[in-house]
Order: C-alpha cells, then sequence, then structure tokens
C-alpha cells in the first residue's frame, strides 16, 4: 500500500512540475537566453554520442541481418529492414536512452547540488522561480532538441547499414538507397518525430524532479542523479510500447 | 490640555494626572508593540512528521532592531528564517512582515513579500555558474534593470563588503570568508529594509567571523535596517550587543564599545530550546539569568 501511495505521490509531483513549468514558460519574465544555453548543451553536446550510436546500430542490424536476407534470397530489401526498425523504434529509443544517461544525470545532479548548497533557497529568497528559471528551459529544450537528434541518429544509422552491406556483403550502394527509400512511408517519419518529443518531456520532467527533491548532502545527491537516470530509461521504454501501439493505429501504420 | 498646560499645572501643584492625554507619539514610545514592527510572529506552530519544531512561537521584531536568535543545532534557528522567506509554511499561527500577513500567502504573492528581505545563508549559497558581479547583481538582472545602473550598485555593494576586487572572480576562487562578504552583499542589493542572516559566521576564523558581525552592525546603526541573526556563537553575540558603529569627524566608520552604565544598541535576544522561547531580552540580562539551560548554553558547560 506504501509503494502504490509513494507512486501516486510523486506522479501526482511529476504532472504539477509539468503543469508549473509550462504555464511558467509562458509568463514574462522570459528565460530565452537559459533556453537556448540548455538546448546547445543539450542538443548540439549529445550529438556526437548520439551520432556514433546511431552509425554502430545501423552497422550491426545489416551485419546480423544480411545472412537471413540472403538465405531467402530477398538481400535487396535489406535497406528496408533497418530504415523501418531504426525509423520506428531505436532512433527514437536508443537517442533518448543515451540522452537521459548523459542529460537525465547532468540535470539531477546539477538540480541536486544546487538543493543541497541553498542556492534554490536562494534563488527562492531572491524572489525567482526555480521551476520557470531551471526546470522549463531544461524540459522545453529537450522537448526541441531530441527529435532533431534522433533524426540524426536515424540518418547516421542508414548511412552506417550501407556502409556494411557495401564494405563487407560487397552490395551494390544503388540497391540499399532504392531499398531505403522504398521502404521509409510518411508515417513512420511523422511516428519517428513524435516519439522523442514525449521522451523529452519524460527525460526532462523526470529529472528535473529528483534533482530538486534530493535530500540528505551529497550522498543524496549521488542517489538522485541514479534514480533519475534508472527511472527515466524504463520509463522510456514503457511508454515506447503502448506510444508505438497508439501512434500505429492512430497513422494506420501497418505491421509488415 | 496641552503639555506646557500640564507642566505649569504641576508647577502650580494641580492635579494633572487624570486629564492628561498621552498624544500618539508619546503611546508609540511606551507601546513600542502599537507601531508596525518589522516582523512578528504570533503563536507559531510547526512540525516535520512527528516531530515538533516550533511550538507556540510569538515574537516581534521592531524597525531598526536585530534580534540575535540563539539555540542549539536543530533547536528551530533557521526554520524561523524559512517560515519569514516563506519557504516553509507554519501548521498554526501568523507571520506578519510589516503588518501584511503573509502566513497563506501563495508562491506568486510571496514573490512580492521577498523583494523587501534580504537573506545570508549559511555558506554563502552563491550560485556556482555565475562570477561574482553576476552573483550580486542577480536580483537586479531579474528586475531586468539597465545595466548602466546595475554596475553601479553591484560596485557600491561589494564596496560595503570590501570586496571590490573579487569582481570577475568565479564563487570557487574565492575563501569562505569571501564567499560569506559577496552573500551580504547580494543580499542587500536593492537596500531591502529585513535583513536575515543564518549562521553567517558558522566556521570562520574570529577576524573574519568579526568582519561579518561588523557589516551587520554597520546596517542596523547606519542603514536603519531591521535584521535577524541566527548564530550559536557567543562571540558574535558580544560583538553585536556591546559595539555600535558611528562616523567620526573624518567621515569614516568607527565602531565603538557602549559605556557600562548606558545601553544604547539596538539589539534583543531570543534563546530557544525545543521550538519555544526560553529567553528574551538584553545580552546583560541573559549574562545575569541564572536558568542553568542558559548558563550551559553561555560558558558550555
Amino acid at each position: 500500500m506504501n509503494l502504490l501511495k509513494k507512486f501516486l505521490f510523486e506522479l501526482q509531483e511529476i504532472t504539477n512540475l509539468i503543469i508549473f513549468s509550462f504555464i511558467g514558460a509562458f509568463k514574462k519574465p522570459y528565460y530565452l537566453a537559459d533556453l537556448v544555453k540548455q538546448m546547445d548543451l543539450i542538443g548540439v553536446g549529445s550529438l556526437p554520442i548520439v551520432l556514433l550510436t546511431g552509425l554502430f546500430t545501423g552497422g550491426v542490424i545489416i551485419l546480423q541481418t544480411f545472412p537471413t536476407f540472403q538465405y531467402y534470397s530477398i538481400q535487396d530489401q535489406v535497406g528496408k529492414s533497418v530504415a523501418t526498425s531504426l525509423m520506428r523504434e531505436l532512433g527514437p529509443v536508443l537517442t533518448a536512452l543515451m540522452v537521459s544517461g548523459r542529460i537525465g544525470s547532468a540535470i539531477s545532479a546539477e538540480l541536486g547540488s544546487m538543493v543541497v548548497s541553498q542556492q534554490i533557497d536562494a534563488m527562492r529568497a531572491l524572489g525567482t522561480d526555480p521551476y520557470r528559471k531551471l526546470v522549463a528551459p531544461r524540459i522545453f529544450a529537450l522537448i526541441l532538441m531530441l527529435p532533431f537528434l534522433t533524426v540524426a541518429a536515424d540518418v547516421f544509422g542508414i548511412f552506417g547499414g550501407g556502409l556494411v552491406a557495401s564494405g563487407i556483403f560487397n552490395q551494390d550502394s544503388s540497391v540499399f538507397v532504392a531499398s531505403v527509400r522504398n521502404g521509409i512511408s510518411v508515417e513512420d517519419i511523422l511516428g519517428g518525430i513524435i516519439k522523442p518529443i514525449v521522451f523529452g518531456l519524460i527525460i526532462g520532467s523526470i529529472s528535473c524532479y529528483k534533482g530538486l527533491t534530493t535530500t540528505d548532502g551529497t550522498v543524496g545527491v549521488g542517489r538522485s542523479t541514479t534514480n533519475a537516470v534508472v527511472l527515466s530509461s524504463i520509463v522510456v521504454i514503457i511508454f515506447d510500447f503502448f506510444l508505438s501501439r497508439g501512434i500505429n493505429s492512430i497513422l494506420g501504420i501497418k505491421y509488415i | 490640555m496641552s503639555l506646557a498646560e500640564a507642566i505649569e499645572n504641576a508647577e502650580t501643584g494641580e492635579n494633572t494626572e487624570e486629564i492628561l492625554e498621552p498624544t500618539d507619539l508619546e503611546v508609540a514610545v511606551d507601546e513600542p508593540e502599537r507601531v508596525v514592527p518589522a516582523i512578528e510572529f504570533r503563536d507559531v506552530h510547526l512540525s516535520f512528521d512527528d516531530k515538533k519544531i516550533l511550538n507556540g512561537l510569538s515574537f516581534i521584531v521592531r524597525r531598526g532592531e536585530t534580534k540575535i536568535v540563539l539555540g542549539r543545532s536543530g533547536g528551530g534557528k533557521s526554520t524561523i528564517i524559512r517560515l519569514i522567506l516563506g519557504l516553509l509554511k507554519p501548521d498554526s499561527g501568523q507571520i506578519f512582515i510589516d503588518g501584511e500577513e503573509i502566513s497563506d500567502y501563495s508562491e506568486v504573492k510571496m514573490m512580492d513579500v521577498r523583494k523587501k528581505i534580504g537573506m545570508v545563508f549559511q555558506e554563502g549559497a552563491l550560485f556556482d555558474s555565475l562570477s561574482v558581479y553576476d552573483n550580486v547583481a542577480y536580483r537586479l538582472h531579474e528586475q531586468r534593470v539597465d545595466e548602466i545602473e546595475v554596475e553601479k550598485e553591484v560596485r557600491r555593494m561589494l564596496q560595503f563588503v570590501q570586496l571590490e576586487d573579487a569582481i570577475d572572480k568565479m564563487p570557487a576562487e574565492l575563501s569562505g570568508g569571501m564567499r560569506r562578504r559577496v552573500g551580504v552583499a547580494r543580499a542587500l542589493i536593492g537596500d531591502p529594509q529585513i535583513v536575515l542572516f543564518d549562521e553567517p559566521t558558522a566556521g570562520l576564523d574570529p577576524p573574519t567571523a568579526r568582519t561579518i558581525c561588523e557589516l551587520a552592525i554597520k546596517l542596523r546603526d547606519l542603514e536603519d535596517v531591521s535584521s535577524i541573526f541566527v548564530t550559536h556563537e557567543m562571540n558574535n553575540l558580544e560583538i553585536l550587543a556591546s559595539e555600535y558603529a558611528t562616523v567620526n569627524e573624518d567621515g569614516e566608520i568607527v565602531f565603538e564599545v557602549e559605556g557600562e552604565k548606558i545601553c544604547l544598541i539596538n539589539t534583543e535576544i531570543i534563546m530557544l530550546k525545543q521550538g519555544q522561547i526560553v529567553f528574551s531580552g538584553k545580552d546583560e540580562e541573559l549574562t545575569a539569568s541564572k536558568d542553568e539551560y542558559i548558563q550551559k548554553f553561555i560558558h558550555g558547560k
């Protein structure tokens, strides 16, 4: 019972945090400079790891599936498999997981240390609402940048797949490109952009919440950082299933 | 009947007691509580889970007065300050700032009240990511004040705490005492009429601790600021309660010790024990107290 109570309480608090920061973000004074700074940190800063993740994931998909496709003599369709799996699932999910590891931990550690060293109290004492100054720019930066990062990971993944197909399995690159173009639909692209928007909200709100509710000094900072990454990763994966189901039925994407 | 007539009557031996009506000013002098106090607590209760932190706390901080709050660690001293800033809400009772009841104010309404209050935190609580200049200027930047005006004010404040040279440094480059002084400068920008000190000298060497106390004295005697000074160090109390700041003939600020017979210093002490006031009065009364708890606190045994 206590566990259920705790879960409901946290859910309520995170919902409040999202509502307060959304309302606060559209009131004066605006913290545009903070938003741009966070977008730079989150977007540009995460680009290298996200591109590498995409590149090698695309490569390994081809590496593992090409022999099977070859067995059924449908190896000219292999580009389609890498494109759909990356755009529908692996691109958004892996990007979100990488970003939650890199940015979620940074957010909750930074906010947690600010709580512990009374900087949040100082900020409130000086007349600033931390939800508007700290939480809103981070959540919005994640919501805005995660779709871009996901698209970048998708592109590099397909590129990585192409490299492996032509480099290791000697497939003609025009065959691969044709298969990719044939495989991607507008619905895939749309679905692949809706998901990271939701994931950005999840990572941002959970990390900020965990950071702001840090207690017990520096030990607490470590604990809330771990909790932020673990919780946001799990919630991303759970939401991914339901989002996929929803997007597929709304956009009419067929499973085959 | 006017005062002059009353004096004349008194000289002629007539009884004036019944007909002499005091003026408002005289009432105010005799009954200071009728002047709106800067801060007032009325029967404030607060508990965390099952632990009672404040148990029916009532006190007044008059305008221009420094109230020293003594007590052991965990006795609810810092809680008082958090309540005044609205960072915590009391379970019951009322808190007034400048006669305005703030106990049930929302966060948005509290923002306006906080503009009147400066706060010096235990460890300074400077923003690590901002330079000394930006830290001190924070409140003015938030209010979107013109940058030329901001710079003038920041320099004035850093001069007040004698840290003008550190203007471009980052908090990590400062010593503990310097961080605390920057914290004072940040709290004082915008000239708040109420300043709260939360153990500002904890962990500092005696000369630096003295500098912080002198800043508080300057605020009290030269700027007419009301303040609460939370501490558990007796030498802070000695400095605050026995010295006063004045400007000498050369226009320099000097600190002088009060005479033995005359006590003009606008400083009172309250001592907390388990969320209740066990002592309230002047420093002389505190040292003269026979109470065992107070004696143990003063002498450490």
